[in-house]
């Protein structure tokens, strides 16, 4: 196994997910075999290639640093679930 | 009405034979007959329909018209659609209703096409049969006990079954083409940078490209050319012209090299490999070059587009938080209870699955050893293809090793993977490519692959173009649908 149980755990709170127990030995072993497919990118040499992180290389266009749009708050709020005029609303964090 | 593309739907409209209700209401027919069969919709948008209509009816009055005025459309749900249901296939956004349009929804709005419905698709386009929908599964018009590929599903199917002769679509690692072979139908996406992600619900954002379903290459060709722009929006955006891809069209092939990839075809069931054996002969009558090629490191292109397209995932797909837009679970104790819950009732499992494979991928002691190193693969696979491409200007190949298989066939997840074996290294190197239909295998559609090198979209179309004109494959229509 490249992947166990511990590691699924750990891996669901990072990602901010709940894994039950009846899924956990189900999920381990599908991300185990994701992972063993994953690996086979081992197989070659790759020291002195540079990583793609864009298929273009291109390099990130910045904007010109001016006011280009109105401000959509009150149409942005209506989309949240729970929100007041000016905030989102989220269970108490600091009593 | 007796379908013959884009461009006689066109004369029709501006000769003022038909309509653009007419038109749209033939479309709207078909439907109510087969949408709810083939489950190929999420939603409708006739609102929105009748105001394009009455406005391209206008244009047409007032002589003002293009070529895609008036003809009706549907988008694949993860475009923005303003004030409509932008699912993206998911539990997450069923609620949520896009505030602004994507940039290739306004882009055909602009040209005058009409917006009929949004189509089903895999939950954030993350599939390769549309099993997994939020919204149930589409049903290949083919063979309806059968899937017609993903994650564009819907769009593909529908535009086999004749219920629009447009719809548009995403391609990440192959979500365009292998519907499109699955479905017998047309379908492009262009090189990366071509279309605006703007308004695109992402999923791996050095991947995601838009794309169009239609008939006909010369139909693909004229969408594509009002479809794609600069945008100052999408940081991404390749900075060039519009361009007209229905120009070379009609050029003759004469002379023009064709690459094929020999361990690709061989690969191939034998019955598939006669059929596209038989569509490159027929690329060689017209007087293409046929060489071979070799593409050394694309046998990896799956395990890196693996921890590639996850990561992106993992990352984009963060912003889901319950909080701010999207499903929110009922009585979260905390806000960790907030995250989580929405989270978890909100995601699908494939996708749960891709973001905690990319969570795993970019996490402390993994980073360099997966995440860097396919970044460093798919280098070697652009390369490959950068040296193929000197000396050919066109290669054709696979779309998908099977034709549409039965729902419930793919038990685990690396065998659906395996899926877009042909079609992820092209992606991985943001090469143009699409799929064009050439015959049936046991009475279901295969398609042909034609990739062409950064930014030759022309060439890809002429060729396809050229093919249709010598073949009619893909003018071919399931039984019990219309053309």
């Amino acid at each position: 196994m490249l992947i166990n149980r511990k590691e699924v755990e750990q891996i669901a709170v990072l990602a901010k997910l709940s894994v039950n127990e009846s899924e956990i030995e189900a999920i381990t072993a599908s991300l185990d075999s994701v992972v063993t497919m994953i690996n086979h990118i081992n197989e070659v040499e790759t020291d002195n290639v540079k990583p793609m992180a864009n298929p273009l290389d291109a390099v990130q266009r910045l904007r010109v640093d001016a006011v280009n749009e109105t401000s959509k708050k009150d149409k942005l709020l209506s989309m949240a679930s729970n929100a007041d005029e000016d905030y989102y609303l989220v269970p108490t964090v600091v009593e | 009405m007796n379908f013959n593309g884009i461009k006689s739907l066109s004369l029709a409209l501006q000769s003022k034979q038909i309509s653009v209700q007419e038109l749209h209401d033939i479309y709207l027919t078909r439907q109510q007959t087969h949408a709810k069969n083939l489950n190929c919709l999420i939603s409708k948008t006739p609102e929105l329909a009748k105001t394009q209509i009455q406005s391209a009816q206008a244009l047409i009055d007032s002589k003002q018209a293009n070529m895609l005025t008036g003809i009706p459309l549907v988008h694949k749900d993860l475009f923005c659609t303003k004030d409509h249901q932008t699912s993206c296939g998911s539990r997450m956004l069923e609620n949520f209703i896009a505030p602004y349009d994507a940039t290739v929804v306004d882009n055909l709005n602009k040209a005058g096409m009409v917006t009929m419905a949004k189509a089903n698709m895999d939950e954030f386009a993350m599939g390769s049969s549309n099993e997994n929908s939020y919204f149930g599964a589409v049903k290949n018009p083919w063979n309806t006990h059968r899937v017609p590929g993903g994650s564009s599903g819907g769009s593909a199917a529908l535009v086999a079954a004749g219920l629009a002769p447009i719809a548009t679509g995403s391609d990440t690692g192959g979500s365009i083409r292998q519907p499109a072979a699955l479905c017998g139908v047309t379908g492009i996406k262009p090189s990366y940078g071509r279309a605006s992600r703007y308004g695109m619900v992402a999923f791996a954002s050095s991947l995601d490209q838009a794309g169009v379903f239609a008939r006909s290459a010369e139909d693909c060709s004229l969408v594509l050319s009002s479809m794609c722009s600069f945008d100052e929006k999408d940081s991404t955006s390749t900075q060039i012209a519009q361009e007209d891809f229905s120009q070379n069209l009609n050029q003759s092939i004469k002379g023009i090299k064709v690459g094929v990839v020999t361990e690709w075809m061989d690969s191939l069931p034998e019955d598939i490999k006669k059929t596209t054996f038989e569509a490159i002969k027929q690329l060689e009558e017209l007087g293409a070059e046929i060489q071979e090629v070799v593409l050394p490191t694309a046998h990896l292109a799956v395990s890196a587009y693996y921890v590639i397209a996850p990561a992106e995932c993992s990352s984009n797909l963060s912003r889901f938080d319950g909080v701010r837009y999207g499903y929110q679970c009922e009585n979260p104790l905390d806000l960790n209870d907030l995250y989580v819950r929405s989270r978890t009732e909100g995601f699908g499992d494939e996708v749960k699955r891709r973001i905690m494979v990319g969570t795993w991928a970019l996490s402390a002691g993994f980073y360099d050893a997966y995440y860097r190193k396919a970044q460093k693969i798919r280098r070697l696979i652009a390369q490959d293809f950068s040296k193929a491409f000197e000396k050919i200007d066109v290669i054709a190949a696979p779309v998908s090793p099977e034709t549409a298989f039965e729902f419930n066939a793919k038990k685990d997840p690396v065998s659906m993977y395996q899926e877009d074996i042909y079609t992820i290294p092209s992606s991985l190197a943001g090469l143009p490519c699409m799929s064009i239909p050439i015959g049936l295998v046991n009475k279901l559609p295969v398609g042909l692959q034609l990739i062409g090198h950064n930014l030759q979209e022309s060439t890809i179309l002429n060729v396809a173009h050229q093919y249709q004109q010598a073949t009619s494959f893909h003018t071919q229509i399931a039984e019990g649908y219309d053309a």
